[in-house]
């Protein structure tokens, strides 16, 4: 489903992420670990090019999306993308927040739009919040609304963003539960996260990150158990 | 006392009621509004336009400036640098003797020219509107697949327009007491007939004090108007 090639970025001097290559097939829930600075959300950020690489290509379903002539706004419209601080638009209602992709880019209608996010809302329990602003919502409910507003747009893929960093502990708990339902839904997924529980229960693959490189990748289980790297055990022994 | 308001009576009814002048100052006060409300369209629909494409400009993506960007974020840069490094009435003199020399229509030439002055500084106002929202609103946006456009208008520009609103507001009335500069180059607004009855009448206090009432008058309207529309925009914070 995505190919990355030979991937490098830098920002200026500094080079985060050092040629790397990686696939990621339809169905898979990749979660991705590592320290801070060790290029994981720039690694998830270049997936759908809010960050332009410097170097390599990235292919999602045979197109090209790091061609010059590449469509971004139609490849983006197929990933979904969920931030760690929500970035849920604060001038609007959560209906229209969910609505406003879908009709604008010619997916649905407006009724139509109307109606799946009701369906969505219903889904992660907050329909009774559809007329509120952001501003009136836990930080739990916000990003569970920021999940509803990507699904919104039928995406093939979803990218997230450190999901749960921004939360309160006890908020954790209701958003990882509405992923773990994507999950068994079949969504192909990529996470960036610290939540170990998540990676180990939910996630088909772990990559671990450091140094802009993918240091070492297993199935959790596997991985978890036993990891082979040093650096790896190191970061394990700090986090578990 | 007495004396005072027998004078003050007097000077009053030369002022404002012999010969029905009242109606004269009501006319200028009407081509005032007229000039403000042209020049404030003109001003924000350039004003927008610049800031949008600066921002644009500064925000493409690294190894993708487009050369057309290029041009027209230089030609912004000239006509912001040339209008807020030169003296509005320079500014009026050019637009009525040297580009419109001709014209006699001094309202509309006037109201040109306050128009382009304030577009210069309504970009910059409404630039660092732009700037001041959060990177994350735009992401959001085009991580949707929203495109460029789309993104700006629904998401950014309604945000920053809420951040701005208060300096956009100095700006208006700034705007609207600027107007007072087109009748130096022949615009009859209000200053233009205070003088001419000041001239009839051999007095200028009561023409000149009036305006300035007047002037104040519209200047409280427009802050209380402003003050609704804050409250307004604010509704999306509550609680």
């Amino acid at each position: 489903m995505i190919d990355v090639k030979h991937l490098s970025k830098s920002f200026g001097d500094h080079l985060v992420l050092d040629d790397l290559s990686e696939h990621i097939s339809p169905g898979e829930k990749v979660v991705v670990i590592g320290p801070s600075g060790s290029g994981k959300s720039t690694f998830l950020r270049c997936l759908n090019l809010l960050e332009t690489p410097s170097a390599g290509t990235i292919t999602f379903d045979g197109m090209e999306i790091t061609a010059p002539k590449a469509d971004i706004d139609a490849i983006r419209r197929q990933m979904g993308m969920v931030f760690q601080h929500f970035n849920l638009f604060p001038n609007m209602t959560i209906r229209k927040n969910i609505t406003l992709a879908p009709v604008r880019t010619g997916l649905m209608k407006q009724e139509e739009a109307e109606a799946e996010a009701e369906k969505l809302l219903r889904r992660v329990d907050l329909l009774e919040k559809a007329d509120a602003y952001p501003a009136q919502l836990s930080g739990g409910q916000k990003q569970r609304i920021a999940i509803v507003r990507a699904l919104a747009m039928r995406p093939k893929l979803m990218l997230f963003d450190e999901p749960t960093s921004a939360l309160d502990p006890e908020m954790v708990g209701e958003v990882l539960e509405v992923m773990k339902e994507l999950a068994d839904e079949g969504m192909t997924m990529v996470v960036v996260t610290h939540e170990m529980g998540f990676a180990r229960e939910v996630g088909t693959r772990v990559l671990f990150m450091d140094g802009g490189h993918i240091l070492e990748q297993n199935e959790p289980h596997a991985f978890f158990a036993d990891p082979k790297e040093p650096r790896t055990k190191e970061f394990l022994s700090k986090v578990l | 006392m007495e004396a005072w308001l027998a004078d003050f009576v007097n000077g009053f009814t030369k002022a404002f009621i012999t010969g029905d002048r009242w109606k004269l100052y009501l006319k200028g006060l009407g081509t005032t509004l007229e000039i403000t409300v042209i020049a404030l369209v003109i001003g924000v629909v350039l004003g927008v336009l610049v800031a949008v494409i600066r921002t644009a400009h500064d925000q493409q993506r690294p190894g993708r400036c487009s050369p057309v960007l290029g041009i027209l974020n230089f030609i912004c840069k000239i006509y912001t640098t040339v209008i807020r490094g030169t003296p509005m009435m320079v500014q009026l003199l050019i637009w009525s003797g040297v580009i419109f020399a001709t014209s006699r229509n001094f309202t509309m030439v006037g109201a040109l020219g306050v128009g382009v002055n304030s577009g210069a500084y309504v970009a910059e106002i409404v630039r660092g509107g732009l700037m001041s929202v959060d990177v994350g609103q735009s992401e959001a946006g085009r991580s949707l697949g929203l495109g460029y456009l789309d993104t700006m208008r629904f998401i950014v520009i309604p945000q920053a327009f809420k951040n701005i609103l208060p300096a956009l507001g100095n700006e208006f009335i700034t705007l609207f007491k600027d107007t007072s500069l087109v009748s130096a180059i022949g615009g009859a607004e209000l200053i233009y007939y205070a003088k001419a009855v000041g001239t009839k009448t051999f007095d200028v206090m009561y023409p000149y004090i009036g305006i300035a009432c007047m002037y104040l008058a519209v200047v409280m309207v427009l802050t209380w108007l402003q003050g609704k529309l804050e409250r307004r925009l604010r509704q999306s914070d509550r609680r």
